[in-house]
């Protein structure tokens, strides 16, 4: 009905889904069978139709992280067929809709796969370590209240735009997923360039990127080895230039670090 | 029960200063006595917490999804409203308040609506402090773009992305107070009880969602920040986990709950494509500045349209109606939601909707296309039409949109005072939670107004008041209370993994869905109100009898999750039935088809209805009590909105 096509089949497929009890127990691949998926579906809804079909034969319905499903909140998170929210280009597995897929098709479906995203039960994963990232030194040291008039702050439009791209990142960890090294370097680098490039974050500039690094590294997320697979993978597009931004804050900022460390 | 809702005296411009001065304080060496519990870290939530944890005290704030920025505010589109009248078009904070006062149909507290457009200023100040992108001027200034129908240009915005981007800056507040351990943030974590102990909000109980643990915590004061409850019609343009348990559970607790029969049906949603539809998408309202909504002047051409004998660019421009601007010449396609979703309605219900199923308009940009250039509003929509043609398969630069309204803000919420404190002391609630601000029907960009208003600078005063005035003492969770609130939670829980019935719970939430959209939607009538009680009592007991939970509560279990949530639901659907039962009248976003005027608009009974219905809970099936707030207008004169 809403799609343009309404003549479209009902597609029969196979999916090949990661199922594991709770973070202690080893998981494994389990086969189901799901029948007449509508090309209109999206792909969660699709999962919504088989855990219906599962709880109705009284069995415990696949677990999976979503919840605004208009692809801005971050929380949905599937590796499909080997690629961090599917094969669509700029797109959360929330907006991939059925009609990416033929009737027939087999289609492999895990969680984010990190030692830093550890798996909390079938392909719900534990991203707190993100949380932390940014309470390490993710924001500009202002209390309410006491705050100078938003016009007294003039930032020019090129820069502001370009701080805007940094600041649409939504947090999903689908870089971290698609790094061979699971690096949070785009990540990271998105809200340490952001606050970088305007003048409220330059004065904590130095200290900020100091900690926020720190605390990736600690929670054992790789390196980069600048493949660039985080940013074709970005379903809100950011930048591999973020990254060089970030690498240059962190050098000019060990350079003269008030941290002896 | 008298309600109090302790306006301060004076003239209007003046009673939130002088509050402000008469409030009492607590010394800065006591905050840190003072633990406070924050539910829900959107706007509201995060803001609140934040704040609070600057101030000194101690924060523990909770949220079930994943992260605190996760919260349903990021998906807000349009804007942010704010009286900074920096384009100079006659902007001021009375005219923000006179808009939102006659946009909520004169259903609204004068006071508060007055505060809130008084601080609507400071937020503006303390976003961009943050770091927040708001767009901007080629000088460096910030832009504004008139919206929803507002006749000055007040909304500040970020591209399409306002709410993620005001919901960034809250959690940044919110994380360097983490950093601090001056807040606590616990997500994953879903409240299920309110404990009260000798008659004051002193803590609740929440289930670890990750490990099924029942915990139970304790504070000074409660604050609920949980949003609306928009999801009792299962398909609306909440996110999947919106839910009103932890605000239900505090209903039941003894919290009044107010106007729940006021929701707001947005006019500019992706239509529903299947019965597998699990939610509806929102287009922002500000594609009605340039779109232009139509439907087949007759019933024969829409019906040869749907079985698709012809296509759109068969109708010939005198067989297209442009309804809204025949109408409402003077607001046109800008009319506020209320009025725009109800004559999308209309239009169909003649027969004349378009697609598939019949109910759906179009919203078309041929006309601004050809007058501005694709690029032109490419630049102005881009991300609006990606969505679109993502969601549809269908090119909206080619072939006109196709939108219909859907369920997205609730008005009503729990009662508060002018301090945002419910009838409970030491139970807060702020945001789209409470019922305060918009009255019958919310403006446009003003739901993040709010809920920022509520955290960064209301609650941080008022609940001072408050704690000021109650002892350090600490009650710990070990107190009969908390004990007997976990056992209920613990029972429930076990009662609804033991029914092992035949049906699922999305089952019965899809079925509410359907009554509470058929009766208590976009048009209400006595008598199909009280068939929809009926069917709704019918329901619950099945659902009680025959719902399907599998699993065990000691682990991630997603349908008893969701059974906990639709349980709630199933209760207070039947109250939004009888609030909008008893409100003989038709108002904003409340429309009773027995009261209208001739030319089908909303017929407002000021002399017997001017008034916030607040419900008492006595009991699951037993009759509500209704409690009445007078609203009193000493500012503003009533009269009959008119958009023609």
């Amino acid at each position: 009905m809403a799609g343009s096509n309404p003549n479209a089949k009902p597609m029969d497929l196979t999916l090949k889904v990661w199922r594991q009890k709770n973070r202690e127990s080893a998981g494994s691949m389990v086969t189901y069978p799901v029948k007449g998926i509508s090309p209109d579906m999206s792909f969660l809804e699709m999962l919504d139709v088989l855990n219906e079909d599962l709880l109705r034969g009284g069995q415990d319905p696949i677990a999976f992280d979503h919840d605004c499903r208009e692809g801005i909140c971050g929380m949905c998170s599937l590796y499909i067929n080997g690629r961090p929210h599917g094969p669509e280009r700029g797109t959360t597995t929330c907006q991939l809709h059925m009609r990416h897929f033929n009737d027939g098709d087999t289609i492999t479906i895990e969680p984010w796969r990190a030692a830093a995203f550890p798996v909390h039960k079938d392909l719900v994963v534990d991203r707190s370590a993100f949380d932390r990232i940014q309470q390490a030194g993710g924001y500009v040291s202002v209390n309410t209240g006491g705050v100078p008039d938003a016009n007294a702050i003039p930032i020019g439009k090129s820069i502001a735009d370009k701080a805007f791209d940094a600041a649409t990142c939504i947090g999903c960890g689908a870089c971290v997923a698609a790094c061979k090294n699971a690096s949070a370097m785009l990540f990271v680098s998105a809200k340490v360039s952001q606050m970088a490039m305007l003048p409220q974050g330059k004065v904590e500039a130095k200290t900020r990127v100091e900690n926020m690094v720190a605390q990736m590294d600690v929670e054992g997320f790789g390196a980069c080895s600048n493949t660039g697979a985080c940013a074709a993978e970005c379903p809100v597009g950011i930048s591999l230039e973020n990254i060089a931004i970030m690498n240059r804050e962190y050098l000019s900022a060990k350079a003269t670090s008030e941290h002896v460390a | 029960m008298i309600l109090d809702s302790k306006i301060p005296e004076g003239p209007l411009a003046e009673k939130w200063d002088k509050h402000k001065f008469n409030v009492k304080l607590v010394n800065p060496a006591n905050k840190r006595k003072y633990d406070v519990i924050v539910v829900g870290t959107g706007l509201a939530g995060a803001s609140a917490a934040a704040t609070l944890g600057e101030l000194g005290y101690n924060v523990k704030a909770f949220c079930f999804q994943d992260s605190p920025r996760r919260a349903h505010s990021i998906a807000a589109q349009g804007g942010i409203n704010a009286a900074k009248n920096y384009q100079n078009d006659g902007d001021s904070i009375f005219r923000l308040f006179y808009d939102t006062i006659k946009g909520g149909d004169y259903r609204a507290r004068e006071a508060n609506v007055y505060r809130l457009a008084q601080v609507s200023v400071n937020i503006i100040d303390q976003c961009v402090a943050q770091g927040v992108p708001f767009a901007r001027e080629y000088g460096g200034l910030l832009a504004n773009r008139s919206f929803g129908g507002a006749q000055v240009s007040r909304t500040f915005y970020a591209r399409g992305q306002t709410g993620q981007q005001l919901l960034l800056g809250a959690y940044s507040a919110l994380n360097r107070q983490i950093a601090y351990g001056k807040v606590k943030m616990y997500p994953r974590t879903e409240m299920l009880d309110l404990v009260m102990v000798d008659g004051k909000a002193r803590g609740i109980v929440v289930r670890n969602l990750i490990t099924g643990k029942i915990e139970s915590h304790s504070a000074h004061a409660v604050v609920l920040a949980t949003g609306g409850y928009g999801n009792v019609f299962f398909l609306s343009t909440n996110a999947m986990g919106s839910n009103a348990t932890a605000a239900w559970r505090a209903h039941k607790k003894g919290a009044l709950f107010a106007n729940p029969c006021f929701t707001q049906i947005h006019p500019t949603c992706i239509p529903v494509s299947g019965e597998y539809q699990s939610k509806l998408t929102l287009m922002s309202e500000s594609l009605r500045n340039d779109g232009r909504v139509w439907v087949p002047k007759t019933v024969e051409i829409a019906q040869r349209l749907r079985k698709g004998e012809i296509r759109v660019s068969d109708i010939k421009e005198e067989d297209r109606d442009y309804y809204l601007e025949r109408k409402y010449p003077a607001f046109g396609n800008l009319v506020p939601r209320d009025v725009a979703s109800r004559n999308a309605k209309l239009m169909c219900d003649e027969g004349r909707g378009v697609g598939a199923s019949g109910l759906a308009v179009f919203l078309d940009f041929a006309d601004a296309i050809k007058r501005e250039g694709q690029p032109a509003i490419a630049a102005k929509y881009g991300n609006l039409f990606e969505m679109y043609q993502k969601i549809t398969d269908e090119n909206p630069y080619e072939n006109p949109m196709r939108i219909y309204p859907a369920v997205h803000y609730t008005m009503g919420g729990l009662w508060v005072d002018y301090n945002l404190m419910t009838n409970i002391p030491g139970l807060y609630a702020t945001g789209e939670c409470n019922f305060s601000d918009h009255g019958a029907n919310r403006l446009g960009a003003s739901a993040l107004m709010q809920g920022l208003a509520d955290g960064y600078f209301v609650i941080p005063y008022t609940i001072g008041d408050y704690l000021a005035q109650n002892p350090t003492a600490k009650v710990t969770t070990d107190h009969p209370a908390f004990k007997e609130a976990e056992q209920a939670v613990i029972a429930k829980n076990n009662q609804l993994l033991s029914i092992n019935g035949s049906r699922t719970v999305d089952d019965f939430h899809k079925q509410l869905g359907h009554i509470m959209w058929d009766y208590c939607g976009m048009a209400r009538n006595a008598e199909g109100l009280q068939f929809a009680k009926g069917e709704i009592r019918k329901l619950r007991e099945e659902f009680w009898r025959d719902v399907k939970v599998v699993g065990v509560n000691e682990e991630l279990n997603i349908t008893l999750e969701k059974a906990n949530r639709v349980a709630d639901f199933l209760e207070l659907g039947e109250l939004m039935v009888e609030d909008a039962l008893q409100r003989n009248e038709s108002c904003g976003g409340h429309f009773r088809e027995e009261y209208q005027t001739p030319e089908n608009e909303a017929l407002r009974d000021d002399e017997n209805y001017a008034y916030v219905a607040a419900w008492e809970f006595t009991g699951v099936g037993n009759e509500p009590v209704l409690h009445k707030e007078e609203l009193k207008f000493e500012n503003v004169k009533l009269t009959q909105r008119s958009y023609k």
